[in-house]
């Protein structure tokens, strides 16, 4: 297990992990480098929401540790993590009638104390968590009216009004269509650009981790097989071997990056 | 429609109000004040408001004194405080659930109190004459006690029985139901293995009455609302964070299962103590909760709003067992004649929304 040439705030060190008993990852070691965006791709029951969810300290290991800033996370109280380090779940909950201006609200909630619930600061970071996200104007409608690209951008505000450097996103362009994904992950490429956010998050396809991430880490079966930039760890090898999967990479003319296209069993026909 | 909110800020401290839900409140203190007054002002002996007013002061009338002070301000207070325990517990348990169907009433609470209740009553047999509660120590505080332990020990069953990994809301309310229907069914057996005095007894209690409540119905529920209303106030923080879903209360930093056992107790405990002092009131907790909720608008049961709207519904109950109808009927029937078309609108819309 190979550290990488980055410093990390975020690792998990020899991690075990499962539900009921059941481990869904063996001994896993992986880093979440500083200041990049960090993809965590692999098939389907790999095992990528589990490692999210375990770093996020939502999943208890049963052996190993998930260290934050050189500390146990679960040493840790919980409200310090959520002033370090914030989460987008997978499907997240709106009641009825919850408007954004409320959600995003939410994300204040570690900074908060009874007495204290609406300071300048509150104020401020909600403000420009809207702005930064593009939802101001959406801010008096109710979740449950919005686009689907909308609703996830005022969850991204809300998990950038919990202020803190570290963002794990669980999924985040799910039952999102081909251009709210790309809003998605432009306004994800624009936080770690301009804001200086450390990003991981987990995604189903492959062109879009390839496009957005600086690093790829890849799952099978619960262990990491690969990690490094797009271009380097997507190869036809690993394709095959991992996602079992027969593919051209070829490499995208604008930007470099690898595309992957897969072959189906209809062109292997005709070929 | 919109639910503006203000900043308070006053030195370190601030807070974000939301404007409806204080103008509702605001509006139902209003509305309470005055039904408290038309409580203690008609009866049998109606007195002029001007003289309940004087006499709540001090300075009525030694005959008004007495009415007011001696007979009806301890049965009005009583409605008061009842009303505020329930419509805090229904706001807590369906914030908490994020369903409006689980309300301690629906939840089978109620039904343990009732069967806590009727097998004292039923069980010990002492001689009864139907038509009111039976003196005697036993039963004076054996039933208020036994209520109390009933509606605790069926919530007990009810959070282990649907405890998986985390409380579903859902799982919950299947639970409760199921859990209801049980209770009820005893309830039913011991009744009808009662002698014909006892069973009557039983019945007066379960219809949930408000008649001749005195101050040693007053202080306990006064007691426990002085603990309770601070402690679910105080979760109200965290209540908000967890209506995103358990992930996101987590990763927001909230004690989840902390936040989720105390919000029980405390909704457990107000129900509880409301009733063993008048037995069960069927429907308050789980109608004013979602009344308040579409007066104030808003993602969730408001907590001020419903502990005031509560003390309405019951002192309105009071007042229209007492005055308007022209025999005595106990307050538990009016509540139910209230909340039980309101249970079968909201399942229906519920239902429709799903299919739809």
């Amino acid at each position: 297990m190979t550290d990488l040439p980055h410093s990390s705030r975020l690792r998990a060190e020899l991690v075990t992990v499962g539900y009921g008993g059941v481990p869904v990852a063996r001994d896993l070691s992986l880093a979440i480098p500083d200041g990049k965006v960090t993809s965590i791709v692999g098939p389907n029951g790999c095992g990528k929401s589990t490692v999210l969810r375990t770093l996020a300290r939502l999943l208890k290991p049963t052996s190993g540790q998930v260290v934050l800033d050189g500390e146990p996370i679960d040493s840790m109280p919980t409200r310090d993590i959520a002033q370090r380090l914030c989460l987008l779940p997978q499907s997240p909950l709106a009641p009825d009638g919850l408007l954004v201006r409320d959600l995003v609200g939410r994300g204040r909630h570690p900074h908060q104390r009874w007495f204290r619930q609406w300071s300048r600061d509150d104020e401020d970071i909600v403000e420009s968590a809207l702005a930064l996200t593009d939802t101001a104007d959406l801010r008096d409608r109710p979740l449950d009216q919005l686009s689907g690209g909308q609703r996830q951008r005022a969850w991204i505000a809300m998990t950038l009004a919990q202020d803190t450097e570290l963002m794990l996103l669980d999924e985040p362009t799910t039952y999102l269509d081909l251009a709210h994904q790309v809003e998605v992950l432009d306004l994800v490429a624009r936080l770690n650009r301009e804001r200086g956010r450390t990003v991981a998050m987990v995604l189903h396809d492959l062109n879009l981790a390839a496009r957005y991430s600086d690093v790829v880490i890849v799952l099978k079966e619960g262990a990491v097989v690969a990690t490094g930039d797009p271009a380097s760890v997507f190869t036809v090898e690993l394709l095959r071997e991992v996602f079992g999967l027969e593919a051209d990479v070829l490499s995208d003319p604008r930007t470099g990056l690898p595309i992957v296209v897969p072959i189906g069993q209809t062109s292997s026909v005709i070929r | 429609m919109a639910t503006i909110s203000t900043p308070l800020r006053i030195g370190v401290a601030s807070w974000l109000v939301p404007m409806r839900a204080a103008a509702v409140t605001i509006a139902g203190l209003g509305v309470l004040f005055f039904l408290i007054a038309l409580d203690l002002a008609l009866g049998d002996f109606d007195i002029p408001l001007s003289d309940v007013v004087a006499t709540l002061f001090g300075g009525g009338d030694p005959a008004s004194e007495f009415i007011v002070m001696e007979l009806r301000l301890p049965q009005t207070l009583v409605a008061v405080l009842v009303g505020v325990a329930l419509g805090l517990s229904g706001a807590l348990t369906q914030t908490f659930a994020r369903n409006p169907l689980a309300s301690p009433d629906i939840l089978g609470i109620l039904e343990g109190a009732a069967f806590g209740a009727v097998a004292v009553i039923v069980l010990t047999g002492s001689s009864g004459y139907g038509g009111g509660l039976v003196t005697g120590t036993l039963q004076e505080i054996g039933v208020p006690l036994a209520a109390f332990i009933g509606a605790m020990a069926t919530a007990a069953l009810l959070y282990v029985l649907s405890w998986r990994r985390g409380i579903d809301g859902q799982r919950l309310v299947l639970i409760g139901i199921g859990l209801g229907a049980t209770l009820t069914a005893l309830t039913s057996w011991l009744l009808v293995r009662a002698r014909i005095q006892d069973a009557a007894s039983a019945q007066v209690w379960l219809n949930g009455s408000l008649t001749s409540r005195g101050w040693e119905h007053a202080l306990p529920l006064l007691g426990t609302l002085a603990v309770l209303v601070p402690v679910s106030l105080l979760l109200v923080h965290a209540l908000n964070a967890m209506q995103l879903g358990d992930d996101s209360a987590r990763g927001l930093g909230v004690k989840l299962q902390v936040t989720q056992l105390l919000t029980l107790v405390a909704a457990v405990g107000l129900v509880s103590v409301a009733v063993s002092a008048v037995g069960p009131l069927e429907f308050v907790a789980f109608v004013v909760p979602q009344v308040a909720l579409r007066l104030t608008g808003g993602s969730r049961p408001p907590m001020l709003a419903s502990m005031v709207l509560g003390a309405c519904l019951v002192v309105g109950a009071d007042l229209v067992t007492r005055v308007v109808l022209p025999f005595a009927l106990p307050a538990g029937l009016v509540t139910a004649a209230i909340g039980a078309p309101y249970l079968i609108y909201l399942l229906i819309r519920t239902n429709r929304k799903v299919s739809a």
